[in-house]
């Protein structure tokens, strides 16, 4: 049973960052930017995680929040600026190779080998990391059997779709039984049911004793697999717990967003005397969060209480407790921003 | 060094290139060939070139025919598995230093080279029968080949890690084919005499050493530069290649 660990990881990119960890944001020295023709892009601001042996730890953000530079870190493929990161008892940056050994890894891309069948691609895999042949083709067949791909088995995987490159790339990372995986994105362009398959593979491997650290934005697939969750946002770690734990650290709970017609500094200080209101944010130009711990029914309340103050209810939207919520809460800005 | 996940790598390649023969060998092939036709056949039939052309030809039409076979197997994958298909990666995460990774990149390219070279000996001898060819120092003959075939591979090596993939066009018309030109590739350096600066300047071309070092081994008959030379330059040409491709090769690998 291996662990995951990071000391304060820094990572400063002076050229673009590599496919899946874009974004990120400017770095402060704006005003240098002249005297250096490379913009640098902080991609991580002292990131510090502990993921259990046997754990599914979730790293949910918006794009360019960090996820997959963490993922390039503790993969050996990105290195750190500064701050470090373990593997079990390896260091990743200075002990590549056994770090290597032991993990899997899903790229947000596809990066299957075009020259090689479905089968050929698993096989080669198994050899790289020394299984013998018949294990290599025994492994093969059932992975592929897993993943619905054995009709496809002998075909190259140039005119696969991208649910079938997305399951050939998981079985590939599951090909010498790693016992960290890591999958950056796993489901994005998956159809539901492939995501279904895809979830409960991830539950299976995870109940053999393996550790997984999964990237998303799908808050959706957060909550359904992870045992716990950090929440990252411009690569700082803005909440950490499980699933269960942080929709609940949510005031109330429930949210709604409400846009009025006009400003009105007195309907918000109203709101807040609701029953059942914790907190009323002020939203520029014309609206506010009002988080609470009911949903619908404090809408009749609120559309009188704008009535008499004279302002227009213009548009309500009401979430239930969910990370959504809390990434909403913690940042001001929408998951999907 | 994990040897079990070099050679993997290794009968991955060798499987890739067996799948992709025919194409390979026209790829490798066909050019020299018809070179070796036009020149060495229809010229000397018809009276324009002398017969003893024909040898001249032969080791330059070779040292084409590797450099550029080592260049394209090892600079072609890597420009688009770095940047297109990204299916290096699957490599790089193996267990195995990536510095690694390259050399296997490296052996393959000049295994691939040396094959090219030693497949055109007879095929430009069954075009150009007879052709007096020395092989009486094997030894040396299969030094300069190696070297040759090394210098392609780990060229392909630094160029692949190199060139973007929006430059190949560039890669061929700006590297590659004054490179042959100048290489001493159908004429030999002696010939540059009348040239005097021209002369100097082409031994900044690593392909005269090819061409000129074959032409030592093979037809040592004709003029050619000291074998004792090629073969320290070819080496320091070998090294400097190698040591910047893979530098090239981690600043790509790792970001």
């Amino acid at each position: 049973m291996v662990g995951i660990r990071t000391h304060d990881l820094l990572k400063v990119y002076n050229s673009a960052p590599p496919f899946g960890a874009g974004g990120g944001s400017p770095s402060a020295q704006r005003g240098k930017q002249k005297k250096q023709p490379k913009p640098e892009i902080d991609a991580l601001d002292g990131l510090s995680l502990e993921v259990a042996a046997g754990e599914v730890f979730g790293l949910l953000g918006p794009n360019g929040a960090g996820k997959s530079t963490t993922v390039g870190i503790l993969t050996t493929r990105v290195q750190p600026t500064g701050g470090q990161a373990w593997i079990g008892e390896h260091d990743v940056w200075k002990q590549q190779v056994p770090v290597k050994r032991v993990i899997g890894v899903v790229a947000q891309r596809p990066n299957l080998d075009f020259s090689l069948t479905a089968r050929e691609i698993l096989v080669f895999h198994g050899a790289y990391f020394g299984l013998d042949s018949h294990e290599r083709t025994k492994r093969a067949d059932a992975l592929l059997e897993r993943f619905k791909l054995t009709d496809r088995a002998d075909q190259m995987v140039r005119g696969f779709s991208g649910g079938m490159m997305q399951r050939l790339s998981i079985a590939r990372a599951m090909m010498h039984d790693p016992q960290v995986l890591f999958l950056d994105e796993p489901s994005a362009g998956l159809d539901p049911q492939t995501r279904l398959l895809l979830w409960e593979i991830i539950r299976e491997y995870n109940h053999s004793g393996k550790t997984i650290l999964l990237t998303t934005h799908n808050m959706e697939e957060a909550d359904a697999l992870s045992h716990r969750l950090a929440i990252i946002d411009h690569g700082r770690m803005i909440a950490l717990g499980s699933p269960g734990e942080l929709k609940a650290s949510v005031p109330g709970g429930y949210l709604l967003r409400l846009r009025f017609g006009t400003n009105s500094p007195e309907l918000l200080e109203k709101l807040r005397s609701l029953a059942g209101v914790r907190e009323v944010r002020p939203v520029e130009p014309n609206g506010a969060d009002v988080y609470a711990d009911r949903g619908g029914s404090l809408i009749p309340e609120v559309a009188t209480l704008a009535a008499s103050s004279g302002v227009e209810l213009h548009d309500v939207h009401i979430s239930e407790p969910s990370l959504e919520n809390l990434f909403l809460h913690h940042t001001g800005r929408s998951l999907r921003e | 060094m994990n040897a079990r996940a070099f050679f993997a790598m290794l009968a991955r390649d060798a499987h890739v290139a067996r799948r992709n023969a025919m194409v390979l060998l026209f790829q490798t092939f066909l050019q020299p060939l018809l070179f070796v036709f036009i020149f060495g056949k229809v010229m000397v039939r018809s009276g324009y070139m002398p017969a003893s052309y024909k040898s001249l030809l032969l080791p330059g039409i070779m040292a084409i025919s590797m450099v550029f076979t080592g260049i394209w197997a090892v600079a072609m994958p890597l420009i688009s598995e770095f940047q297109f298909t990204r299916e290096i990666e699957d490599r790089l995460l193996a267990p195995i230093e990536i510095g690694w990774v390259a050399m296997e990149k490296v052996l393959a390219g000049t295994i691939q080279a040396l094959l090219s070279g030693l497949v055109v000996i007879p095929a430009a001898w069954l075009i150009l029968r007879p052709v007096p060819l020395d092989f009486s120092r094997p030894l040396l003959f299969l030094a300069v080949t190696v070297l040759v075939a090394l210098f392609a591979a780990a060229g392909g090596l630094a160029l692949g890690c190199t060139v973007n993939q929006t430059h190949i066009g560039l890669m061929f018309s700006l590297v590659l084919t004054p490179m042959i030109f100048f290489g001493c590739t159908y004429y030999p350096w002696s010939a540059l005499d009348s040239f005097p600066i021209l002369q100097k300047l082409v031994l900044i071309n690593p392909l005269v050493y090819a061409s000129e070092g074959l032409r030592a081994t093979l037809v040592p008959q004709f003029p050619h530069l000291s074998l004792v030379a090629v073969l320290i330059v070819l080496t320091l040409f070998d090294t400097l290649m190698l040591v910047l491709g893979l530098r090239q090769f981690r600043g790509k690998a790792v970001s």
